[in-house]
Parts: structure tokens; sequence; C-alpha cells
């Protein structure tokens, strides 16, 4: 790939960059990441009218050359050539939003002045033409002096102008003449100048955004729906899961049965359904509650919601030391704290971004989906509390709430304390309203499930093998059980002294260790523990639900939930926060402060729910 | 005839020209961000929307473009709201 020309896309936020990009590569995409640093590298191949190939990639969105974050650091670094691990671009496709010109023509201005030959997409002329702007496109070629060609990306228009000019644009000489740091207010003001004389014509319409802002925004109506949304999100998560959940419970089921038939009885079929079959199935099983997470979070982000979101919250956030701006990694984290930490980039304000990291694995994410689905479907009961509301999901909400709270005294705390620091502002643009487009939301949930499966198919698949290694190992001798005789047995015996107050047995304890690379590992654990440990042939085949039902109390089930809404059980999260953070020193005290968060919250819950006689 | 008040103090829907922004009054980061978000003299801006608490932050229009900032930073800046 690395031979054919490289195009880089380069935009403001917001100037529909991606679904330009989308539309230009299709679904033939790789995600990477740039050496040192963690910013994501998306790139895609294009093949030009003429059938040549060329590849695309997609720079993160800058207001500038004059970078303040590591996202706009790649962008600049991308465009100089001084990218590690990045050729210089053969040319740029600059996507400017058509109905924000004065903005977005700064960013050009800076760009075109390096020299590297651009093409210009004015994006989103639909829009515009929505709000009443008539934009005269062969003005804004003269002033800008590169060829701009009008496009809506959504709806393919200008894509076939694009790849023409692109064509004809690689071939052109570059040589870097600007440095990019001419006067930030000269630039400014040019690009004011040069959209006066672009724009033909300004009726004053109604916006759409405007009106809907008036609604979204109000005092009262918009934290209202607010609730409603996030409600309405995790509700969904629960209700709509359960078909294709059981469509692939079943399938599972098929693959079993299909191997107890084939192979012989020994250590390899045990392997395959004791390991294989049942640890991975455990966890693929809730792939469509993960996705439908991310749906969510995708619409939000999107249709241009997730920033009001920020703004109702934002005063809420001020109250323990943080802003709105940490809500859009916070939100993220409900999907997964990966993202999410890596999002927090957006904040300059270096203790105020610490804080949000240190915080962000108490949203739950979706890896704690799969524990806390099968311990309320097997001791929640499933009936309605009134108003179409079901208690499971009211549970599930309710752990939510748990781990937001803790997250808000958190920070309180860590900003008063370690993470001590002036209050940063809120700034942040608000993005026109958008339709979603299907296109897009479908290649992020194809992204996503492709992580997830992948997921499933190294961490998860190998810590099951392993664990289905030392549980099997020694093989127990007549008259002893398989789990005590086993090597994991003992580790679990020894974890277990310290467990035992908190009302955690030795099958959580042992559940626990493996769980350490990722949270959802717990569930295929205690699939592979009880499946092994089942000599009854007629018991093991018992769902984990049921096993879970006849051997757990209800305050240990309660406190095993109370214990994963804080403890930090995901190796990716540490590695990133010390990618991130650049040391040792803050993934060492997130593990530390959340272990002891988890150990105190599982032992209340249990002992409460004890002498409440649950 | 000119009308001089804090962009914290302009009414809602009420468009106005900046005509002084106290950059001084803000940190190197924040005057940079704001400047981003195409905040400078001369342009139009219009307080649209406050929070939900004390209605702050403030959604405020800038230019074409809509940007919220909080109240504390509204301060800084100084516009005409002559009709």
């Amino acid at each position: 790939m690395s031979s054919y020309p490289l195009i880089a896309v380069v935009g403001n936020p917001n100037a529909g960059k991606s679904a330009l990009f989308n539309m230009l590569t299709g679904a033939r995409q790789k995600v990477g990441n740039y050496p040192g640093v963690t910013v994501e590298r998306k790139s895609g191949r294009l093949s030009l009218l003429d059938g040549r190939p060329v590849e695309l990639v997609d720079l993160p969105g800058a207001y500038s050359l004059d970078a303040s974050s590591p996202d706009e650091e790649v962008t600049r670094d991308v465009v100089l050539g001084k990218q590690q691990g990045e050729r210089l671009p053969d040319a740029l496709l600059l996507v400017v939003d058509a109905t924000n010109l004065d903005n977005h023509l700064r960013f050009a201005l800076q760009i075109i002045e390096l020299g590297l030959p651009t093409v210009v997409a004015l994006n989103m002329v639909d829009l515009a033409a929505r709000d009443g702007l008539t934009i005269d496109a062969a003005t804004l070629e003269r002033e800008l002096g590169v060829p701009v060609i009008e496009t809506v990306a959504v709806r393919r228009r200008g894509i076939d102008e694009v790849k023409e000019a692109l064509s004809t644009a690689i071939g052109a000489a570059r040589r870097i003449r600007g440095s990019g740091d001419e006067d930030f207010v000269t630039l400014q003001r040019r690009a004011r100048a040069i959209a006066a004389a672009a724009i033909l014509a300004e009726k004053p319409t109604r916006r759409w955004t405007g009106r809907l802002d008036a609604i979204v925004l109000h005092p009262l109506l918009g934290p209202v729906i607010f609730a409603a949304i996030m409600f309405v999100m995790f509700q969904a998560v629960f209700a709509w899961a359960t078909p294709p959940a059981d469509f692939i419970d079943a399938r599972f089921g098929d693959v079993q049965a299909f191997v107890l038939a084939e192979l012989p009885d020994g250590l390899i079929r045990s392997m395959i359904v004791d390991g294989v079959i049942k640890g991975v199935g455990a966890v693929v099983v809730f792939l469509p509650q993960i996705l439908i997470l991310f749906f969510f979070i995708l619409l939000l982000e999107s249709t241009g919601y997730m920033v009001r979101a920020a703004f109702l919250m934002d005063r809420l956030m001020a109250r323990v030391g943080l802003s709105g701006h940490a809500f859009i990694p916070l939100l993220s984290s409900f999907a997964c704290a990966v993202p999410g930490i890596m999002a927090t980039r957006t904040i300059e304000d270096p203790k105020h971004r610490l804080t949000t990291i240190l915080i962000a694995p108490l949203m739950t994410c979706s890896a704690r989906l799969p524990v806390y689905a099968i311990i309320i479907g097997a001791f929640i009961p499933a009936r309605s509390v009134g108003y179409g509301v079901g208690l499971q999901g009211l549970v599930l909400f309710g752990l939510y709430v748990t781990g937001i709270a803790g997250a808000l005294a958190a920070a309180l705390v860590l900003r008063s304390t370690v993470a001590r620091g002036t209050h940063q502002g809120f700034m942040l643009e608000m993005p026109k309203y958008q339709m979603p487009h299907v296109r897009d939301i479908i290649l992020g949930l194809w992204q996503r499930a492709l992580i997830f499966l992948k997921r499933a198919g190294t961490i998860i698949l190998v810590s099951t093998i392993v664990l289905w290694a030392l549980l099997s190992f020694p093989q127990p001798k007549p008259g002893e059980s398989a789990l005590d005789s086993s090597i994991a047995g003992k580790l679990a015996s020894g974890l277990e002294v310290v467990m035992r107050p908190i009302g955690f047995n030795h099958e959580i304890s042992l559940a626990l260790i493996p769980a350490m690379a990722a949270r959802e590992v717990a569930v295929s654990a205690l699939a592979t523990a009880y499946s092994i440990q089942e000599d009854d042939e007629a018991r093991a085949d018992l769902s984990l639900t049921s096993q879970l039902r006849g051997r757990w109390s209800l305050p240990t089930a309660l406190a095993f939930l109370a214990w994963f809404v804080f403890a930090p059980q995901c190796l990716s999260t540490v590695a990133v926060t010390r990618r991130e953070t650049n040391g040792w020193r803050w993934p060492g005290f997130m593990l530390a402060y959340l272990f002891t968060l988890a150990y105190i919250a599982a032992g209340a819950t249990f002992w409460l729910a004890t002498f409440a006689g649950l | 005839m000119s009308v001089n008040v804090r962009l914290d103090q302009l009414p809602f829907h009420t468009p106005a020209r900046v005509t002084a922004v106290h950059w001084q009054a803000l940190t190197p980061a924040e005057a940079r961000r704001l400047r981003n978000l195409g905040l400078d003299e001369g342009v139009t801006v219009e307080a649209l929307h406050g929070g939900p608490i004390g209605r702050d932050p403030l959604a405020v229009r800038i230019g074409r473009m809509t940007v919220a900032i909080r109240r504390a930073h509204a301060e800084t800046i100084s516009v005409d709201a002559a009709p």
C-alpha cells in the first residue's frame, strides 16, 4: 500500500471530513496508530477515475497549525512532512464547511500557504443553501489559487469531480514554501474578507439548529430530554439485545453438540468444549448489547447532540472541579474506557485531564455488561415495576448511577488533592445538528464489532485456555474435587482468604484472577470453572445462569456487582493510562484507589444485604 | 449611538459587535482557543442559550458559529449592542 501516492484529508473539526473520507474509500479502511502517540491513523484506498490507486489518510481535525493538542500536532507534522511513520503527502484534500466559511478559511489559508498540491472540497453546500447562503465557488477558487469543488459528502455529490482534481494534483510539484506561522489575526481577517467576497447572498432563514437548540438547551426541558435519552439508551441495551443474543447462544450450543458428538471424550474435547466454546461463547453472546450501546454513542456524536449534553452538564461538572469538556470522554467511556481516555486529549488543562483519565474507568464500560447481565439475569426477577419499566433494567440503571456518583466523588477528592489546580473553563464549538448517516454509523459499528471479536479471539481465547489448563492440571486423584486440586484452585484459595470477608466464594476468587486481563473474562472464567467442576454429566449441561442460582446467595451476587462497579480489571485501560500519562505512577495510583473502593463497596453491599435478610 | 456592555450582560437574542477583548485577562491557552473559535474584535456575537443552572455556560453565536463559553470568560468581552 505504501508505494501508492498519499493524499491526506485535512480540515477543521466538524467540517464533514470523515463523511467525505468514508464516501471516498468505502469500507476498505485500516485503523492503526501513529508510532509513539495514541493518535489513531485511519487510512483507506481510493481508485481514481483512470483506475490508479492512491492511499487516503484521514488526519485529525484541527483549527490551526499552531497545535494545542497531540491530535493537532499529528496533523501539523504530517502536512509538514515531519511525522514519524508517515511520508510527506503527495497532495492534500482540504475539507471546508460551506456554512462556516469565515472560520474554516483561516485554516485553509494556512494549509494552502504550505505549498503542497491542494484540492478544496467545499462541503455541505446543501446545508449552506438551506441556511440561505449562496456561495460562488469560482470566487473562492480565484482567491485561494487552488481548485474548489462543491461537495455533499453524504450524498456522493462532487465525488467524481474530487477524484478528477486529485488526479491532476498528485502529478504537481510539491515543495514546502511556508512554515505555517503567519500572524493569526492577519489570517483570520483575510479569511473573513474572502468569505465576504464569496458569499453572494445571504437570506435570513430560521435555522433548524437554532429551533432545535431552543428545545434541547431549554433550562427545564433540556435536562429532562437528556435524562430520557440516557434512560432509553440503557433500557434498549437490555431489551433489544435479547433475540440476537439468544441466536448467538444457540449457535454456540450447536457447535458444542457437534464437538461432543464427533470427538472422543478426553483432554482435547474438554479443552475445546469447556475452554474455547464455553469461555469464548459466554463473551461473544454480548456482542449485540455492546453494538447497541455503541450505536447510541455514534448516533449522539454524529447528530451533534453530544456537545449539547456537554453544555447541559458543564455546571454540574464544575461543582467537582471538571467541565463539560470532560463529559464527552466520560460518555465514550460507557462504551470503552480506552477510547474515552484517548479522547481526554482534547482537554488542554493537564490536571483537569489527569482527573478525567483517573475517573474514566468508573464509567460502566461495555465489558462490564456481560458481567452485569449474567448476574442480573440470574438473580433479579424479570418483572415490571410499572410504567413499562423492568426491574432488571432498573438495577442496571442503578449500577450505572453508582459508577457515575463514584466518579464525581472521586473527581472532587482528586481535584483537591493529587490533581489540585486552577479551574479550567469550558469553550467548545457547538456544531450544527445533522441527520445521522446510516453508512457512517454502520461503518463505525462494523469497526467496533471487529475490535471486539478480535479481543474475543485473542485476549479472551488465550486467557480462557490458560485458565482451563490451570483448572485441569494437575488431574485430581480419586475422591478429590477437580477444582481444589488444580493450580488455579490453589491460587484462588490464597486470594479467597482476602475475599471471604466481602462475601466472595472460591469460584469468584478464581474468576477474578484471569479477569485482570479484561472484565468480561470473569464470565467465561465462571463458566469454565463450573463446567469443569461438574462431574455429573447431566448437571454439566446446566446453563451458567442456573449454576449461579444454585450456588450463590443474593448478598454475594450483589457484592459481586458492586465490586465490578469500581474494580479496574482491564489491562488495556492500565496500558493506555500509562501511555497517556507517560509513566507508571498514575496507572499505579489508579489501580490502588479503584481496588480499595471496589473492596469497600463490595464488602458494604454484602454485609448490608446480609443484615437486611436478602 | 453605542451601548457598551459585557457579553455576559447582553440580553439573549440581541446581536452585538465585539468592541474589545481583554486578552490579557485570559490565559494564553484560553485566548488561543477563543481565537480559534472565531472571536475577534469586530465580529458579531449573540447570546443564544444559557445552561440549566444559573444560565451558565452560555451558547454564543460568534460570526456563523455557535460556541459554548462560561460566563466568567464572557466577562472579558466588551460588546456594542447598538441597534
